[in-house]
């Protein structure tokens, strides 16, 4: 037997799946953005909202859970393509599910694809899915702190959106700190407070979006 | 299951390995684990025994693995102290502008083959 020195991450197969699906979207004219969060902290509301928002684009949904399909139900009711996604217990989604899920919804169409990913703010982080870029939610009830405890996830996203903004008024989520303690972790993060009930805040963020698709 | 994700891109990224290096049979696998990679050791090695049945490639294979000690940096008093024994707060001045230098990580260092 012979030594290969490899010093190479674990997740390096699924660094290629990710950058191979990434120029294959990109040639597509998709834009696929990846959501993350914790569980319950508004992704499907939002999304629906922005859905409803921007009819001038094609918009697609892919929802990965580890059980049922109440989210995609959700998607499909207003009328945007959507598939479900069983990630089978895995607490994330990878480049290759990804893939597989694009594959499936034969939606080749569209300009603008969510992924609404695991709800978890850890594992999700650590794995490339192949989106051209990272949306990570954080609600007013979960509070200011979860960048001091969740580090990465809030460095490897392009936008963090602030949810449930309508909810500030009965928690003590201070929305300047906690934007300075975003900053410190990933200086070139955009920030957007939003309330998807109320539609406060949604503007900007669909004007990015809107800018983000038109890039591609 | 965090470990069973690993484990699955662990397999899959020998798998490519050994296609590109057209090799039949992997032994030993070293692995190099940090202190706060939040994995647990246990639960890796059993996921690895059951991946390790559905690669043919590793059927034979040992898991190695080497722990990379969590090392913070303070920004403050420009110096590095031990991260689980301390934490985020710098243990000399106090300060809380703190960055893990090394610990998160999960590196396959080198494969024995054939
Ligand atoms: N007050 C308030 N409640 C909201 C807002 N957005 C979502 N919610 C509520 O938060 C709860 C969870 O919302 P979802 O959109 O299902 O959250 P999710 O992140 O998709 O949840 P999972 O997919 O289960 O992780 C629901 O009860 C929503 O009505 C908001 O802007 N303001
Ligand atoms: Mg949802
Ligand atoms: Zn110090």
């Amino acid at each position: 037997m012979k030594l290969i020195q490899l010093n190479e991450t674990v997740t390096a197969s699924n660094d290629r799946d990710a950058e191979a699906l990434r120029l294959r979207m990109r040639e597509a004219g998709t834009l696929l953005v990846n959501v993350m969060s914790s569980p319950g902290s508004g992704k499907t509301t939002l999304l629906s909202r922005i859905i409803r928002d921007l009819k001038q684009l094609k918009i697609g949904v892919m929802e990965a859970d580890i059980e049922s399909d109440v989210d995609a139900r959700r998607i499909e009711a207003l009328g945007a393509a959507s598939i479900q996604v069983h990630t089978s217990g895995m607490c994330h989604m990878d480049a290759g599910m990804t893939a597989s899920a694009w594959e499936a919804m034969e939606a080749e169409d569209l300009e603008l694809i969510f992924l609404e990913n695991v709800g978890n703010l850890i594992c999700p982080a650590e794995y490339d899915t192949g989106a051209a870029k990272n949306l990570m939610l954080l609600s007013v009830p979960e509070g200011d702190d979860k960048p001091l405890k969740y580090p990465l996830m809030f460095q490897k996203s392009d936008a963090l959106i602030i949810t449930k903004t309508d909810a500030l008024p009965y928690f003590d989520f201070d929305l300047e700190k906690c934007r300075e303690r975003v900053l410190k972790l990933n200086p070139g993060i955009r920030i957007f407070p939003v309330s998807a009930k109320t539609g406060e805040g949604m503007e900007p963020l669909e004007q990015w979006l809107l800018a983000q698709v038109q890039a591609l | 299951m965090h470990e069973m994700g690993i484990v699955l891109h662990l397999a899959k990224t020998l798998d490519q390995t050994a296609e590109e290096n057209k090799l039949t049979a992997i032994g030993k696998v070293v692995l190099q684990v940090g202190e706060v990679s939040g994995i647990m050791t246990d639960l890796f090695t059993d996921a690895w025994d059951y991946f390790k049945l559905r690669h043919s490639v590793l059927k034979d294979s040992q898991l190695v693995l080497e722990t990379i000690p969590a090392v913070t940096w303070c920004d403050h008093c420009k110096t590095s102290y031990e991260t689980v024994k301390y934490g985020k707060i710098c243990p000399r001045c106090g300060s809380g502008e703190t960055w893990l230098q090394q610990g998160n990580e999960c590196i396959i260092k080198e494969i024995e083959a054939e």
